[in-house]
């Protein structure tokens, strides 16, 4: 039951991130464009032409500096948006550690893309996994909707006082971001109502004051200092009580959205598609999930019984959710959008089958490299890997961990 | 604008804003070209600071020795870090979230930061024209990391990186003259700046502040640590390098270049200027230099710093 007026535009999946941005009430978007993040600075660039935003528009000469002038200003106290993708993560790396690490509530869209080298614009998710540990939240959305809702959703979250960390939202280059669909669209004011005014947190200054945790020249502060052997450890403490923290606030602001607009993505950590009575299930990010799900529909029409597991939230990653949502499925296929050169299978693969180490009743867990640059991942490819884990689900066992699909060997 | 005029005495009343219990070397230049900088302060103010000694020996948690609300983030950030301060300050003003005054916003970099990694930055947030002032400390070389060459470091300096070896006798490369750079830049305002000379600094640090748009500051400011010089003698040793013309003093508004009264006094009677010579040999770094074998390197030098000051000369319609 949605309780506001809202409306549907044909929007991409770029067009719709600036779209929430519009309506966010940001005040300083800092931005440098890249394929196929592009149409979002371009659009922002309008908005700002026409007036139809009152925000600030620093139109930067790199991608570090789009980052860099993104915390100054978060910590003079503006809420602040960037977008990016591939190598202009990659350059920003510097400094979202310097984000999270100095808890600015940033909110980015990553237009996930591989990395060079061979040059390739099209999607995976290379870019956002090599930024995994930075204690940026990570969000991946399925659609251009969910891409626009959760725009809305990161300033809240980001924002919130017991969280305080940037957080960036990915969608699939290309798949989502050139691909025009239907979205519904909230009013201006609605979406304004719901993020609210950028909350600021309280601290101690050196001369004893309590003042705000912002660049104020009336209470002064000093934010980024050294801090050496006797206080870095309790900052990265800290930061990951914040993650921790991130759990639940993601899971409640995502439920206020729910109520509002009547649009929901399972907890707001993971969404599960006909998973209660599963026995083989697959896990993905991104828009990958669209697919899986009619391949779903499908198979459970022949009677077999499919599931799919999505992590809507890589970071922090909802261990608990993942624990009780795959155990007792006999066979398990982690679908990674990206590799790990080298290690024992790429990254949400190793997360997954970790959590679920410790555990009863573990299903066999296998993983799948898909996709890389941007690779179609068509219905039949997924049904290969259902076939796969039906095998695997008969016989008990995982003959080859590691599988590469989609791919000329 | 009419300039700031202020007396030794009243200069002493200001309150320190870059206060004592800093970390700093004994006789450090940099400390004191931050310390005279921020006495220039107009009024409200928002200091940021690249990676670098300055930084380092002024802020170890959860210690600070700024009393004005201040920011790091990385090494070569400092303009950047100032870009998203005025953006976010403009914005938030216009809005109405912020008090409706102005407040200055001021960048420090050492030469790396600033000749090197942040230049890119830099030179991206002076064309966007942030109305900021950048303070360019010049040591002359990495000095937080262990006296390594920068793109400031001078010809024939010995570093870490530049060492005076057998055959390389320290750095083969000149001084990137990045003041002259950012001037190319058509900025409303670059100047440079010796620790000493107190008076003029001050003046052309507020008067940064003061001038619309972006300023640069390049401040001349020896590291006895890394020039292997004597601590008592910094100050000094940055007056030579004012009277020996290897850093003369000007100011150019929007392009047009203007000598500052030292360096003008010595345009006037050519016979002040004195030798590099005299002030190579206050510094150990150069100490290579004076072997036999290598004389010709001094006068390459002197030749070098002669042709600078002749071009800055004729910059100035003096020549
Ligand atoms: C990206 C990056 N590269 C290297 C360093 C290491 N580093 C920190 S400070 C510094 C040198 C700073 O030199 P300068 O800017 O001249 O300032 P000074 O230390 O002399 O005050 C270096 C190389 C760093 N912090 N970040
Ligand atoms: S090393 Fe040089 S610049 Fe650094 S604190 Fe010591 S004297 Fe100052």
């Amino acid at each position: 039951m949605t309780t506001v007026e809202q409306k549907t535009v044909p929007l991409n999946g770029d067009e719709s991130v600036a779209y929430a941005v519009k309506q966010c009430d940001v005040d300083v978007v800092a931005a440098y464009p890249i394929t196929p993040q592009t149409i979002i600075v371009e659009k922002f660039s309008e908005y700002v032409a026409d007036g139809e935003v009152d925000t600030e528009f620093v139109c930067v000469e790199s991608e570090h500096t789009a980052m860099t002038c993104s915390i100054t200003a978060a910590a003079t106290g503006a809420r602040t948006f960037t977008a990016t993708a591939s190598a202009g993560l990659a350059l920003m790396h510097e400094m979202l550690a310097v984000a999270s690490g100095s808890r600015m509530p940033i909110v980015m869209s990553v237009v996930n893309r591989a990395l060079s080298a061979p040059l390739n614009i099209h999607c995976d998710h290379a870019d956002s996994m090599a930024q995994r540990d930075l204690g940026w939240i990570q969000m991946y959305a399925e659609n251009s909707q969910e891409a626009y809702d959760s725009i809305i959703q990161a300033f809240k979250i980001a924002e919130h006082l017991d969280v305080q960390l940037p957080a960036m939202v990915g969608l699939d280059g290309f798949v989502l971001s050139h691909t025009l669909e239907n979205v519904t669209v909230l009013e201006d004011e609605t979406v304004k109502k719901f993020v609210g005014t950028r909350q600021i947190p309280h601290v101690l200054n050196h001369r004893g004051e309590i003042v705000p945790f912002k660049l104020d020249p009336e209470k002064p502060l000093t934010i980024g200092p050294v801090a050496l052997q006797d206080y870095y450890f309790e900052h990265k403490r800290q930061q990951e009580e914040a993650m921790k923290n991130a759990l639940e606030v993601i899971k409640q602001v995502h439920n206020e959205y729910a109520e509002l607009t009547g649009r929901s993505y399972g907890n707001g950590l993971i969404e599960t598609y006909r998973l209660d009575d599963a026995e083989i299930v697959t896990v993905c990010v991104g828009s990958t999930a669209g697919t899986i799900k009619t391949v779903v529909d499908t198979l459970r029409e022949k009677g077999i019984k499919a599931g799919l597991l999505r992590l809507r939230t890589f970071r922090p990653l909802p261990v608990e959710d993942i624990i009780s949502n795959l155990k007792g499925k006999k066979a398990v296929a982690v679908m990674d959008r990206s590799s790990s050169f080298g290690g024992n299978g790429g990254p949400i693969f190793i997360e997954i089958r970790h959590a679920l180490y410790n555990g009863a009743d573990i299903p066999q867990v296998v993983n799948y490299i898909y996709g890389l640059g941007g690779r179609d991942t068509p219905p039949a490819l997924i049904e290969g890997i259902y076939n796969d884990l039906q095998k695997i689900a008969q016989i008990g066992q995982v003959e080859k961990q590691i599988q590469y699909v989609g791919l000329r060997e | 604008m009419a300039e700031w005029k202020v007396t030794g005495k009243e200069f002493a009343k200001i309150p320190e804003k870059f206060m004592a219990g800093h970390r700093a070397c004994a006789g450090c230049g940099p400390a004191i070209a931050l310390r005279l900088v921020m006495k220039a302060a107009r009024g409200p103010i928002i200091v940021t600071n690249a990676t670098g000694c300055m930084e380092v020996v002024s802020t170890i948690y959860p210690n600070t020795a700024w009393d004005v609300p201040w920011i790091h983030t990385a090494f070569e950030t400092a303009a950047a870090n100032a870009a998203g301060i005025e953006s976010a300050l403009k914005i938030l003003r216009k809005k109405g979230k912020i008090k409706d005054k102005h407040v200055d916003v001021v960048a420090f970099g050492g030469d790396g930061g600033t000749f090197d990694i942040g230049f890119q930055a830099l030179s991206g947030a002076v064309e966007r024209g942030h109305d900021f002032l950048y303070v360019l400390y010049d040591n002359e070389a990495y000095m937080n990391t262990g006296i390594q060459r920068s793109g400031g470091t001078p010809h024939g300096a010995w570093t870490t990186t530049s060492p005076a070896g057998e055959v390389i006798p320290g750095k083969t490369q000149y001084k990137k003259p990045i003041a002259d750079i950012m001037v190319a830049h058509e900025m409303p305002y670059v100047a440079t700046a010796s620790i000493a000379y107190w008076n003029d600094m001050v003046k052309k640090a507020r008067k940064g502040m003061e001038i619309v748009g972006p300023a640069f500051l390049h401040t001349f400011a020896p590291c006895p640590r890394g020039w292997r010089s004597e601590t008592a003698e910094t100050v000094e040793i940055a007056r030579l390098a004012v009277e020996t013309c290897v850093f003369p003093l000007w100011e150019a508004e929007c392009g047009e270049y203007k000598l500052s009264t030292k360096s003008k006094a010595i345009a006037k009677n050519p016979d002040k200027k004195k030798p590099v010579e005299v002030y190579l040999k206050t510094q150990r770094r150069f100490r290579h230099l004076f072997k036999p074998q290598n004389k010709h390197i001094v006068e390459e030098i002197q030749n070098n710093v002669d042709r600078r000051w002749k071009k800055l000369l004729k910059a100035c319609d003096l020549d």
